[in-house]
C-alpha cells in the first residue's frame, strides 16, 4: 500500500481538541448562531396532535420538557459522550444526581453493589446510610484490593463503583482488572472520573462500562456552575443474563418497551432518561449547561497547566520540612505510579493529598493562612483550593470509616490551580510558617 | 421478537407494538455490519400507525443467530423466506446501503410479494474500497471507524442526533462492533463487492420505488443513486441537503418524512 493509500484509509473522525470545540452542535440547524444558544425554556410545540403522541411514544427524537432534556443542554450531552467515546450522555442538576440516577436506573430494592471506599464523603454516605434506605445495600473494599471487588460479588449484585483515583487519599483502582471481574459476573463497572476527565483518562478504553462525571469540577473548570453527567460506553450486553429485568423485559411504564432490545448501546442512557428524568427530574438549567460548555472548550489546554503546576507542587512539598508525606501518583515511590503512568498518559492529575507536620492543629493554622488558595468545599477550579478533609468535606464520617476510607487528621487536599505555580509556592510559605507555630498565629 | 427462518432463530423489532397480522407488513433491511437498531427513528412510528414491522437483524448479525449469508442474492431470498416465515403473502421493504441491493434484488426475484419499495443511501452496485475490505476482512476495528468517518456527512461528523444525547458516530461503530467484524461487516462487505446485478434487477421492478438520496453521500453518491432509480420505472427520488450516507440516523425526521409520505400513499395501512 503506498503513502498516498495509507492516508486515503485513515479515520478523518474529529480530534480531541476539535471535538471540545464543535462536538454536538450544527449552527446551519441554529439560525447561523456560532455560539450554542442558550434555550432558556420549560417546553416545545408541538406541530400536532400526532407529533406530540409520536414524541412521547419515542417514536421521533425532539424535546418534550426541560425536565426530559433540552437543546442546549443536549449539546453538552453530545460533547462529553464524544470526548469520552460513548455512545450517549445525560446531563444532570449535580455529580451527586448523577450517581443517585445511575444506580437508581441499574438497581431495585434488595439489589446490592460492590463499591469502592476510597470516595467523595457524600458519596460515601448515598451508598452507606441513603441507598440502604431503598433496599440497595453496598459492601465497600479498599480500592487496592482487587481481589477483594471479586470476594464481595453476590447473587443479587448489579454492579461495582469507584472513583479511579480516589478522594482525598489518591487511591487507584486497578480499573482493567475489575473491569474483568465485572464482567466475568456479568454486571458491569460505573467509574467516577470527574478527577481525570477526558482528557486525562478515558475509562470505556480500560473497560468501564458507565462514566459519572461531577462537571462542577475540571470540566467547567471556572468554580462557577454545578452539574453532572452519566456517560455510557454501549459496549455492556444487558441481555446476557437475566440481572437485568427492567432493561432487558417489556417496561409497563412506556408502552411495554424493552430498553435493550430496541436501543442496544444508548438502552441505559434512553431508560435513565425515559424513566428516571420523568420521574425524578434532576435536570440540568440550561444556563449552567451553557456555562460548562465555556469551559470544556479550553479543557485539554486548563488541564495541561492543572497537572505541570501540580507536578511543580509534589516536588516543592516532598522537599519541604513542614510536610510529613505526599501523595500524588507522580510520587515514584507512590504504590500506584506504575498503574498511574498506563491509565494517566496525559498526566496524573491536579489532586495531591499530603500530611502536615504537626497533626490536625497545624493543619488547621495552615488552612486559616494561607491568602492566595482559597478555603472551600469544591476541588478543579481554575484556582487552587484547599481543605482539611477531616473536619470538612468528610467531617460526617466517624473515627473508623475515616481511617477505612485512608484520612488521617493531618492531611491536606490540595487541589492545584492555573496560578503561577511561584505565587502558590509563596503563599504556602505562609501558610507552612503559621503552621509551625500554630496557637501564637491562630491567636493574633 | 424471535421466530426461525431456515432453521435460525432470528430477531426483529417490531417497533415497540405487538406484531399484528391482519396489518400491512413492512420489512427494514440494515446495512453492511449493522443491527435493526439503525431503524429505531423510523419503525417505530409505522408501528404506532397501523403497520406491522419487522426490522431485521440479518443471520449472524445483533441478536439473530446462524451464519452471515455470503451473497446479495442468498440474501434476497432469505427476505422471501421471512415473509413466508411470519404467515404474510406480501410486504413492503425499506432497505439503507447494503440492504439496498438486498431489496433490489429480492424485489426483482419475487415481484408478485413486494409491493413497495424505498431505497436509502443506495446505488445499482457498491464496490469497495480494497483496504477497507481487507481490514474488515481481518477483522480490525480500524474498519469500522473508517466505515463511521466515511458515512456521516460533514455535519454529521459534529453530531446533532435527533435524540438528546446520543452521539451519532460512536453509536454506529458500536453497532458495527456488537459481534466480531470479520463475520458480520467482512462477509458483509464481501457481499457487496461481489454483487453485479443490481441494474438488471433495477430494470425488472415494476412496483412504487422511492429512492431517498443525500448531498454528502460519500459512499453511494447522489450520482450512483439517480443512476439506479433512472432504470426503475416511474422511480420518485428526494435528495436530503447537508447529509450523509446516515441518513436515517442524521437526518432521521426528514427521511421518515418523505418514507411516510410515499409508503402511506402506496401501501396505506387499513
Amino acid at each position: 500500500m503506498s503513502d498516498k493509500n495509507k492516508k486515503g484509509t485513515e479515520s478523518k473522525t474529529y480530534k480531541f481538541d476539535t471535538l471540545s470545540l464543535h462536538a454536538g452542535y450544527q449552527p446551519h440547524k441554529n439560525a447561523g448562531s456560532r455560539q450554542v444558544p442558550i434555550y432558556q425554556t420549560t417546553s416545545y410545540l408541538f406541530d400536532d396532535v400526532d407529533h406530540a403522541a409520536a414524541l412521547f411514544n419515542l417514536e421521533r427524537g425532539g424535546h418534550i420538557y426541560s425536565r426530559i432534556s433540552n437543546p442546549t443542554v443536549g449539546v453538552l450531552e453530545e460533547r462529553v459522550a464524544s470526548l469520552e467515546g460513548g455512545t450517549a450522555a445525560l446531563a444532570t442538576s449535580s455529580g451527586m444526581s448523577a450517581i443517585f440516577l445511575t444506580v437508581m436506573t441499574l438497581c431495585e430494592a434488595g439489589d446490592h453493589l460492590v463499591v469502592s471506599s476510597q470516595l467523595y464523603g457524600g458519596t460515601v454516605n448515598l451508598f452507606r446510610l441513603t441507598l440502604p434506605k431503598f433496599g440497595i445495600k453496598c459492601t465497600f473494599v479498599k480500592p487496592r484490593d482487587t481481589e477483594g471487588f471479586k470476594k464481595a460479588i453476590q447473587k443479587n449484585t448489579k454492579g461495582i463503583f469507584g472513583e479511579l483515583v480516589g478522594n482525598p487519599g489518591n487511591e487507584l483502582m486497578n480499573m482493567p482488572e475489575i473491569a474483568k471481574i465485572a464482567h466475568d459476573a456479568g454486571i458491569p463497572l460505573i467509574v467516577d472520573a470527574t478527577y481525570q476527565t477526558p482528557y486525562l483518562c478515558k475509562p470505556f478504553e480500560h473497560g468501564a462500562d458507565i462514566v459519572v462525571h461531577s462537571l462542577t469540577k475540571w470540566m467547567a473548570g471556572h468554580g462557577s456552575s454545578m452539574a453532572g453527567i452519566l456517560v455510557e460506553g454501549g459496549n455492556f450486553d444487558w441481555m446476557q443474563n437475566d440481572k437485568f429485568p427492567t432493561m432487558t423485559k417489556p417496561y409497563e411504564g412506556y408502552h411495554g418497551l424493552s430498553f435493550a432490545e430496541e436501543f442496544g448501546p444508548t438502552a441505559f442512557t434512553m431508560k435513565a432518561r425515559a424513566e428516571g428524568m420523568r420521574d425524578f427530574g434532576p435536570c440540568l438549567s440550561p444556563q449552567n449547561a451553557w456555562n460548562v460548555l465555556q469551559g470544556i472548550e479550553t479543557l485539554s489546554v486548563r488541564m495541561k497547566k492543572h497537572c505541570s503546576n501540580a507536578e511543580e507542587m509534589v516536588k516543592y512539598l516532598l522537599n519541604h520540612e513542614s510536610v510529613a508525606w505526599v501523595s500524588h501518583p507522580s510520587v515514584p515511590d507512590h504504590p500506584d505510579h506504575a498503574l498511574a503512568k498506563k491509565l494517566l498518559p496525559n498526566g496524573r492529575g491536579s489532586m495531591i493529598a499530603f500530611g502536615i507536620k504537626g497533626g490536625k492543629d497545624a493543619g488547621v493554622a495552615f488552612i486559616n493562612n494561607v491568602k492566595l488558595a482559597s478555603h472551600l468545599a469544591n476541588v478543579g477550579d481554575t484556582r487552587t483550593l484547599v481543605i482539611h478533609p477531616a473536619s470538612g468535606t468528610h467531617s460526617q464520617m466517624d473515627e473508623a470509616t475515616l481511617k477505612f476510607a485512608g484520612l488521617s487528621h493531618d492531611m491536606i487536599r490540595l487541589s492545584v490551580g492555573i496560578e503561577d505555580i511561584d505565587d502558590i509556592k509563596n503563599d504556602f510559605e505562609i501558610g507552612f510558617r503559621a503552621a509551625r507555630k500554630p496557637r501564637l498565629v491562630s491567636n493574633q | 421478537m424471535k421466530f426461525k427462518v431456515n432453521g435460525d432463530e432470528i430477531f426483529a423489532s417490531t417497533g415497540g407494538r405487538p406484531f399484528d397480522k391482519n396489518k400491512p407488513l413492512i420489512i427494514f433491511v440494515h446495512g453492511s455490519g449493522l443491527t435493526h437498531m439503525t431503524w429505531v427513528l423510523q419503525t417505530r412510528y409505522f408501528a404506532f400507525h397501523g403497520y406491522s414491522v419487522l426490522a431485521l437483524d440479518l443471520p449472524g448479525h445483533g441478536l439473530s443467530s446462524g451464519k452471515s449469508l455470503k451473497s446479495i442474492e442468498d440474501m434476497a431470498d432469505w427476505i422471501n423466506s421471512v415473509i413466508d416465515a411470519v404467515g404474510y403473502k406480501e410486504a413492503s421493504l425499506v432497505g439503507h446501503s447494503q440492504g439496498c441491493l438486498v431489496t433490489i434484488e429480492c424485489t426483482a426475484r419475487y415481484p408478485n410479494k413486494i409491493k413497495t419499495l424505498s431505497l436509502m443511501g443506495g446505488a445499482g452496485a457498491i464496490p469497495m474500497n480494497p483496504e477497507l475490505l481487507a481490514l474488515a476482512e481481518n477483522g480490525d476495528p480500524k474498519a469500522v471507524d473508517l466505515m463511521m468517518d466515511w458515512a456521516h456527512g460533514p455535519a454529521g461528523h459534529f453530531g446533532g442526533h435527533p435524540v438528546p444525547g446520543l452521539y451519532h458516530i460512536n453509536t454506529g461503530g458500536m453497532l458495527a462492533k456488537s459481534r466480531t467484524i470479520k463475520d458480520t461487516l467482512g462477509v458483509d462487505f464481501r457481499a457487496c463487492d461481489n454483487y453485479k446485478n443490481g441494474f438488471e434487477a433495477a430494470k425488472k421492478i415494476k412496483i412504487p420505488t422511492l429512492s431517498i438520496l443525500a448531498t454528502d453521500d460519500k459512499m453511494c453518491p447522489v450520482k450512483e443513486g439517480k443512476k439506479l432509480a433512472n432504470l426503475i420505472e416511474g422511480s420518485k427520488v428526494d435528495i436530503i441537503d447537508n447529509c450523509g450516507h446516515m441518513m436515517l440516523l442524521e437526518e432521521a425526521d426528514r427521511v421518515l418524512k418523505v418514507l411516510k409520505n410515499f409508503i402511506t400513499t402506496n401501501y396505506p395501512a387499513k
